[in-house]
């Protein structure tokens, strides 16, 4: 990356993308701005577009206390990000693209945390799954951005998959998608059997999105993405949106005993195991990603409870975390930037050579910390306080808080400390440079936020953190205040024994480490599990085509035509016994001749050696069909079955001249089973067909058609009328596949030829 | 192939297949015939000619490449569905303009679901020929 700020701009669309972004997000950051106000006052904003009324999908926003939050923290810290990425990435040569990629995902993620309609918020769900999946993988030219962003995509989509059908399943129980109608039932989703299927659908995609313990291992790898899309998507945004579901969901699907248990136990784990983890990392970049985690679990352990210090808790330290990580990932991005390394051994000193950056970082990370007067401190006491109000086990709460938040310290230390103020020589001559204000801006403005709300967090609380608390538990609930000095109580009592810990963390940062890569190497690693996984997938792949499709067209159709047959006959044994009582119905003469002409090409085609004849013999089968639908009424059919037949045959004739003799090897010896699977075919059509006709037609849809074609779509061939009015969407499907079938024939026979 | 009574049968045979798949599909919403059936004997109208005159002449005839036409015919079809969206309609609900409508005549009848059978007719008609084309030239 360092070079890149010399190379000169590359393609007509580097400039545009350089200024454009970071103009409309901070546009869009002003007009969210201008709601808070009228959100403070604790209204509702909310607006509607019919989409697909016929399945009542609607696109509904919606701008309460919780959205505007993430709002703002999307567009907020989306247009510093942007202004970032202008230099980070200037000159590189798909920067445009990047930049592209960026706002499409910022857009994704605005409409995620607006909407009000379950499937519009699952749309925009997917969106920045994708979007994510290629800003991971940006760097495409590496194997490992590859597989980074496929994990990444594979896990999360899964996961929302899960997610759909926990949406649908709500749609079900509540009969609307929309969230707003869903929570004014009260409690319908928990008192409904369905509950349970529900709530682990729903986490299935919350957790898998924002990487919860033991599906966290997909964000640390997505690291391999650009510093700017670390910062944007793996700090504030993209992983927060699990969270963001689950505080969404949390008066519809929380409060109840499983709800509590589970997200209290997996973000216990993944707040201790990912900042054990961010202890033992030495590229600063793995280190942030561990917590970030952290974060993420801490945020899920508070949404298990549903007092309003713990959803303060939720509220405060979302904005804390998102302006601190933000702010750091940026920092270790100008430390990349400038001296080409992110190792923590090799850093050292830089505060001389990057002032501003040194003291920007410092900030942040003194409010990652939990150190007073800044955010941070806020967030952390009444994180404690959240800790000790819940209704499940407070000490145990507590006490992964206190681990974690102690290890947040000693993380804050190697990250944002040693590189800037530890002395050491560089290891070779790195030149470190000032970063240019472009990307000063970012970690100055986000450090220096955590300052002011750490002085005034009533500034915070009002126009924030109590409508975001309201909008989860209802307006009933009152928040708790942030302040900075609370009193002589338990929270700041254990704030004090965080700093202790913290520090001693620190100061035994090595020997903690090599303990921790020593025991990492006795422990399973998800990474490599993952790696398994898919190589099973592969090679259960493998098997099974190896098994279905060995490239022999006979063993394809022989599959195909047993498992039809597999289909039709057991569908008879279920419903009808073995030997259902079937009546003969009476022929006439016509209806012998047509069998006659049927069974003879039939049997000419089994019969003869040469391919010429056995076309010909097909052709006159397929005559006989048509003749069949002639003699009961059907002359579309019977003209479109004539002149299909009559192509088959030159088709046939003209394929036939490349093809080998029939047996070309003279072997017989499929030809029992083939005839076996033949016959078995066609007693069971006959059986099928004979019971059809045996029972009553069910004629409602003929009447309708008969009565409804003339009238209401113009038309007196019921036919043609169901296939180009009533039923044309099917029938624009199935032109779809004509025309695909063509192309890619087409493209076999051009490919072979070449 | 170099049949004498071939190739003049063909120049009959093929402007009447023509003419006649054209007039399936335009009767066909009231009478057997359709987009459907109307592009099965164009098609076969290029396939003989095809047979008789060589695939060069035959292309040369269709003047677009075969491919080009089922591309066309599956825009058109999906043109047809979305007009209705210009109306107010819901996807694929037939639009119809009645040319000349007085209280006891119709008048002549046009319509998004004719537009949609052209469209099929299109697709029928491209996809057999580029699979026939593609075929023959590649038995050459």
């Amino acid at each position: 990356m360092a070079g890149h700020s010399e190379v000169a701009d590359k393609g007509p669309w580097a400039r545009p993308a350089g200024l454009l972004p970071p103009v409309l997000a901070a546009a869009l950051f002003v007009l969210f701005l201008g709601m808070v106000p009228e959100i403070a006052d604790e209204q509702v904003l909310r607006w509607a577009w019919d989409w697909v009324p016929s399945l009542g999908i609607a696109i509904t926003f919606l701008v309460d206390g919780l959205s505007l939050t993430f709002a703002l923290l999307i567009t907020g810290i989306g247009s510093l990000v942007f202004l970032y990425s202008s230099k980070y990435l200037q000159g590189h040569p798909h920067f445009a693209r990047f930049m592209l990629f960026i706002v499409m995902f910022m857009l994704s993620m605005l409409g995620l945390v607006l909407a009000d309609n379950l499937l519009t918020l699952f749309v925009f769900w997917e969106l920045t799954t994708i979007t994510s999946y290629l800003l991971i993988g940006f760097d495409h030219s590496t194997a490992k951005g590859r597989r980074s962003a496929l994990q990444a995509l594979l896990l999360t989509g899964t996961g929302g998959l899960a997610l759909l059908a926990g949406f649908i399943l709500i749609g079900n129980v509540a009969g609307t998608f929309e969230l707003s109608e869903i929570r004014a039932q009260g409690g319908v989703l928990i008192e409904s059997a369905l509950y349970l299927p529900i709530l682990i659908l729903v986490l299935a995609g919350t957790f898998t999105k924002s990487a919860q313990f033991p599906l966290h291992f997909w964000l640390p790898n997505a690291m391999a993405a650009p510093t700017p899309v670390s910062a944007y998507l793996h700090s504030a945004t993209m992983v927060k949106a699990g969270v963001y579901l689950m505080a969404r969901m949390h008066p519809n699907l929380g409060g109840t005993d499983v709800w509590l248990w589970v997200l209290t136990i997996a973000g216990a784990v993944t707040a201790v195991f990912a900042s054990i983890m961010a202890l033992k990392q030495t590229d600063l970049k793995q280190s942030l990603a561990y917590t970030t985690l952290m974060a993420l679990g801490t945020l899920t352990l508070f949404l298990a409870a549903d007092v309003g210090y713990a959803i303060t808790a939720v509220m405060t330290f979302l904005v804390v975390h998102s302006l601190y990580k933000a702010a750091l990932f940026l920092v270790v991005g100008i430390i990349d930037h400038s001296t080409g390394t992110r190792h923590v051994n090799e850093l050292g000193g830089l505060a001389r050579a990057m002032p501003i950056t040194a003291v920007a970082a410092g900030v942040a990370a003194l409010s990652m910390a939990g150190l007073p007067p800044f955010i941070g401190f806020i967030g952390k006491e009444i994180k404690y306080a959240g800790a000790l109000a819940v209704g499940s086990e407070p000490a145990f709460v507590a006490a992964a808080v206190l681990v974690s938040n102690a290890l947040m310290l000693a993380v804050a230390g190697i990250v944002s400390f040693s590189p800037f103020w530890r002395r050491k020589h560089l290891a070779e001559p790195l030149n470190p440079h000032e970063a240019p204000w472009q990307m000063l801006a970012g970690p100055i403005i986000l450090a220096a936020l955590g300052a002011l709300f750490g002085i005034y967090p009533e500034l915070l609380a009002r126009s924030l953190v109590n409508p975001g608390v309201a909008a989860i538990l209802g307006p009933d609930v009152t928040p708790a205040a942030l302040k900075l000095w609370a009193g002589f109580n338990l929270p700041l009592v254990l704030s004090l024994v965080t700093f202790a810990l913290g520090w001693l963390f620190y100061y035994y940062r090595r020997g903690l480490r090599t303990w921790l890569i020593g025991l990492g190497e006795r422990l399973p690693v998800f990474d490599n599990g993952w790696d398994n996984v898919l190589d099973g997938l592969k090679a259960l792949a493998a098997w099974q085509t190896r098994l279905v499709q060995g490239g022999l067209l006979r063993r394809y159709l022989f599959i195909t035509f047993a498992t039809f047959l597999v289909a039709v006959a057991g569908t008879i044994w279920l419903k009808a016994g073995p030997m259902p009582a079937l009546e003969w119905p009476v022929l006439q003469v016509q209806h012998w001749v047509v069998i006659a002409i049927v069974v003879a090409g039939a049997l000419l085609t089994l019969t003869t050696s040469s391919r010429i004849a056995a076309i010909a013999g097909l052709g006159a089968v397929g005559i006989g069909v048509a003749l069949i639908f002639i003699i009961f009424g059907a002359p579309d059919v019977a003209i479109t079955q004539l002149l299909v037949e009559t192509l088959v045959v030159v088709l046939f004739a003209v394929a036939a001249l490349k093809l080998p003799q029939l047996d070309p090897d003279g072997t017989k010896r499929h030809r029992p089973l083939d005839a076996a699977l033949a016959v078995s075919i066609g007693i069971g059509v006959t059986v099928v067909m004979l019971m059809v006709t045996d029972g009553p037609i069910d004629r409602r849809l003929t009447d309708y058609f008969e009565v409804t074609s003339w009238p209401e779509a113009f038309g007196r061939n019921i036919v043609n009328v169901i296939l180009v009015d009533f039923r044309a969407l099917d029938t624009f499907g199935e032109i779809a596949v004509v025309a695909i079938a063509a192309l890619s024939a087409f493209a076999l026979l051009k490919g072979r030829k070449a | 192939m170099n049949s004498i009574i071939l190739l003049a049968g063909t120049r009959l045979l093929v402007a009447l297949l023509l003419v006649f798949s054209v007039f399936m599909l335009l009767r066909g919403h009231n009478t057997p015939g359709g987009g459907f059936i109307g592009g099965l004997i164009g098609a076969t109208g290029f396939v003989v000619y095809a047979i008789a005159c060589g695939t060069e002449q035959a292309r040369q005839a269709l003047r677009v490449p075969p491919e080009n036409v089922a591309m066309v015919g599956l825009g058109i079809g999906l043109f047809a569905g979305v007009m209705a969206a210009f109306f107010g309609d819901a996807f694929f609900v037939g639009q119809w303009l009645f040319i000349g409508a007085t209280e006891t005549e119709k008048g002549l009848p046009l319509s998004s679901v004719l537009v949609f059978d052209i469209g099929v007719y299109l697709v029928v008609l491209g996809s057999i020929l580029t699979l026939t084309f593609a075929l023959e030239e590649g038995a050459d």
